[in-house]
């Protein structure tokens, strides 16, 4: 496949990777700050054959996505914080019905009407389900243009073979910052057209020749949600199985492991780097998959290392924290670093942090 | 001697859960002869909506589709924008279509949808155990207007299909009741026009359905529709719209 | 010459067909179905029309008609 660069902001990025990853049908409601993404799919999904809809709202918006996966499309949605909450019916009924769906939520400041400032604030809401009922979304968190493009892709396909809504989480910060791109051709082509569907025996579309479909997540028989349920967790085992993903840094000899996902863990990286330079031994895992947690690789490390702690940085105050004090299960201090409603911890922050955390473990040392 | 008269095949030959003397029997039956007689089983597309017809899609002989509650016409509007060759229709209720529903209704209309939505209008509801609808009549009483509904705090029946009649998008709104033979033919005629319309690609169109509640209007089945006849039409009266 | 056959196992009872039918040849039956309720049962086909106004307002279609 031919690449070319392109410059693009994290939120055109993720527009153009869903097209070139078989997107097909977006719909969704305007909201900062994720409107280029929006706005590129109104300029982009029609030539590449797709349908592009302003819906009335975020319901609506969520409820064609859902119609649309359930008629065989590769479908989207995009919005932000306060629209993701809104969207949280519809992203259940996805679970229940158990539809393939990508869902990019670009998180702002919350409670409320927040602000229109990057947050991670939204980590609980994606991770645990965000609606009503035992269900788990698969949550995909890039911290770069590019990596927002190629998870796109990834986001799809992850989708179609679980039968099961996956959750872009990127923050305001990504959206908007513009990086060099390679993309697989030049847009608006249409790669892969033909061929791009896994078979989906399931999908509605007229009963021509079989038996009708039906697509619903409602059990009224007795024993029937039971088993149902039983069947979803049977897949989410497999996924957690099967599908953490994560990126780390100098774990090998690492007594201070920083963890962070998306922009915050570029911020966590260049800190990294500096205390390396400053002869410090700084690791860092940063978390691609958010669900399925990556608790393998926190498993894996010396946690008997008596000298060795975490650090845990997030645009919140301490959400992703609970699953990795999960993973480590109390084998290693767990500290925190955390800043929310716009506020970012910076790498001079993250510095003295851990050089004050360093300073109190050296006695053990 | 020949059979005149039997079940359409696009209705499966079990029993519904509806109470004795509900019209969601009939208009089922209506929607089962319609897409038999037009021949579009293999691509009609149901959408079944919250309320006591959640499970239309068990009743139906075809591809359907469940709908939160209120959203049926997002959904009808995602599944036709991906699969126009196929014909997608809702079947709602008052709550759904003219309540939690409103929103996705006007717009679904306005942005002038190439769907067929039959909106089954009865007053009040049934599946959560008779409480106010937005068509709730003034002075009649539900579980949640003990001394009746009142203009003063409940405000005013809710016509909805004139409402959406003033839309251009909107091109056939027709108002029918099932409180008699002669009126169950006519709602047919006007659902068959509104599939009909879908076939031709003429654009969105509604069917209200006058239709009995026995158990929560309190009344016999035979006595249900001699209350719509009576009474409900005065408020809701019937014939073309639009 | 028409009859028309009841499932009166799916019959609920409601009687619309009673005050539908212009000869009033349907009537209610005195044994219960499986149900617990009594069954509507057609009384004679000498006069039956086949007009088919019991089969449109059954709500459970629990009517067919034959001429």
């Amino acid at each position: 496949m031919a690449k070319t660069k392109v410059l693009m902001t994290g939120n055109e990025a993720i527009a153009e990777g869903a097209i070139q990853g078989g997107c097909r049908f977006y719909a969704g409601y305007p909201i900062t700050p994720q409107n280029e993404l929006i706005a590129y799919m109104a300029r982009h999904l029609l030539p590449a054959g797709g349908v592009f809809i302003q819906a009335e709202s975020e319901l609506a918006a969520i409820n064609m996505v859902f119609a649309a996966a359930a008629a065989g499309s590769r479908a989207m949605t995009s919005s932000s914080s306060p629209g993701i909450s809104l969207k949280q019916e519809g992203i259940s009924y996805i679970a229940g019905a158990e539809l393939p769906a990508v869902i990019v939520n670009i998180m702002r400041g919350g409670p409320g009407l927040g602000n229109i400032w990057p947050a991670q604030s939204d980590y609980f809401q994606a991770t645990r389900g965000g609606g009503h009922g035992d269900y788990r979304c698969i949550v995909l968190a890039p911290s770069s243009v590019q990596e927002a493009y190629d998870l796109m892709a990834l986001a799809f396909e992850l989708a179609d073979r679980y039968r099961n809504p996956a959750i872009i989480l990127g923050d305001g910060m990504l959206g908007q910052m513009m990086e060099p791109l390679s993309v697989h051709s030049p847009q608006p082509t249409v790669h892969r057209k033909k061929n791009i569907l896994p078979n989906k025996k399931w999908a509605l579309t007229g009963c021509k020749g079989r038996k009708p479909n039906i697509i619903k997540s409602f059990y009224m028989k007795e024993g029937d949600l039971e088993k149902f349920n039983l069947r979803l967790q049977e897949k989410y085992k497999i996924i957690k199985q099967k599908e953490q993903r994560c990126d780390s840094l100098f774990l090998e000899d690492a007594q201070v492991i920083l963890v962070a996902y998306g922009t915050m863990a570029r911020i966590a990286r260049g800190a990294v780097t500096k205390l390396r330079e400053d002869g410090k031994k700084i690791g860092l895992i940063r978390p691609v998959t958010l669900w399925p947690f990556p608790d393998k690789v926190f498993k894996r490390l010396a946690i008997s290392d008596k000298r060795l702690a975490i650090l845990v940085i997030e645009m919140s105050y301490g959400q992703m924290l609970d699953d990795v004090r999960l993973a480590v299960n109390c084998q290693a201090p767990v500290e925190f670093l955390g800043r929310s409603g716009g506020g970012v911890p910076s790498e001079g922050e993250i510095i003295n942090k851990v050089r004050k955390l360093l300073r109190t473990r050296e006695p053990e040392n | 001697m020949n059979k005149i008269f039997s079940r359409p095949k696009s209705l499966r030959n079990i029993s519904t859960h509806y109470c004795p003397g509900c019209g969601h029997g009939i208009a089922h039956r209506l929607i089962a002869e319609i897409v038999d007689e037009l021949g579009i089983r293999q691509r009609v597309i149901g959408i079944a909506p919250v309320g006591c017809a959640v499970i239309a899609y068990d009743y139906w002989d075809f591809d359907c589709c469940e709908a939160a509650h209120g959203r049926a016409l997002a959904v009808a509007t995602g599944i036709k924008r991906v699969r126009p060759q196929n014909i997608v229709f809702t079947y709602q209720g008052d709550g759904d279509l003219a309540a939690i529903g409103t929103n996705e209704t006007i717009h679904a209309a306005n942005r002038g949808e190439n769907l067929t939505v039959v909106f089954i209008n009865n007053a009040v509801y049934g599946m959560t155990g008779g409480q106010m609808a937005p068509t709730t009549l003034l002075g009649q009483k539900t579980a949640t207007t003990p001394r009746g509904r009142s203009a003063a705090t409940e405000g005013w029946p809710l016509k909805i299909s004139e409402m959406l009649a003033l839309l251009p998008g909107v091109k056939f709104i027709e108002r029918t009741s099932l409180h008699s033979v002669q009126e169950v033919i006519k709602t047919k005629r006007a659902i068959k026009q509104a599939f009909q319309n879908q076939v031709d690609k003429i654009g969105f169109s509604l069917v209200e359905v006058l239709s009995p509640c026995p158990t929560y209007l309190g009344l016999s089945p035979v006595e249900a529709l001699e209350w719509i006849r009576k009474t409900m039409i005065k408020e809701f009266p019937l014939g073309r719209i639009k | 010459m028409a009859r028309i056959r009841i499932e009166r196992e799916k019959c609920k009872g409601c009687l619309l067909c009673v005050s539908a039918c212009p000869k009033g040849l349907i009537t209610i039956d005195k044994k219960l179905n499986a149900r617990g309720i009594k069954p509507v049962r057609f009384k004679t086909d000498s006069l039956c029309l086949g007009c088919c106004m019991c089969a449109f307002i059954c709500p459970d279609c629990c009517i067919e008609v034959y001429k």
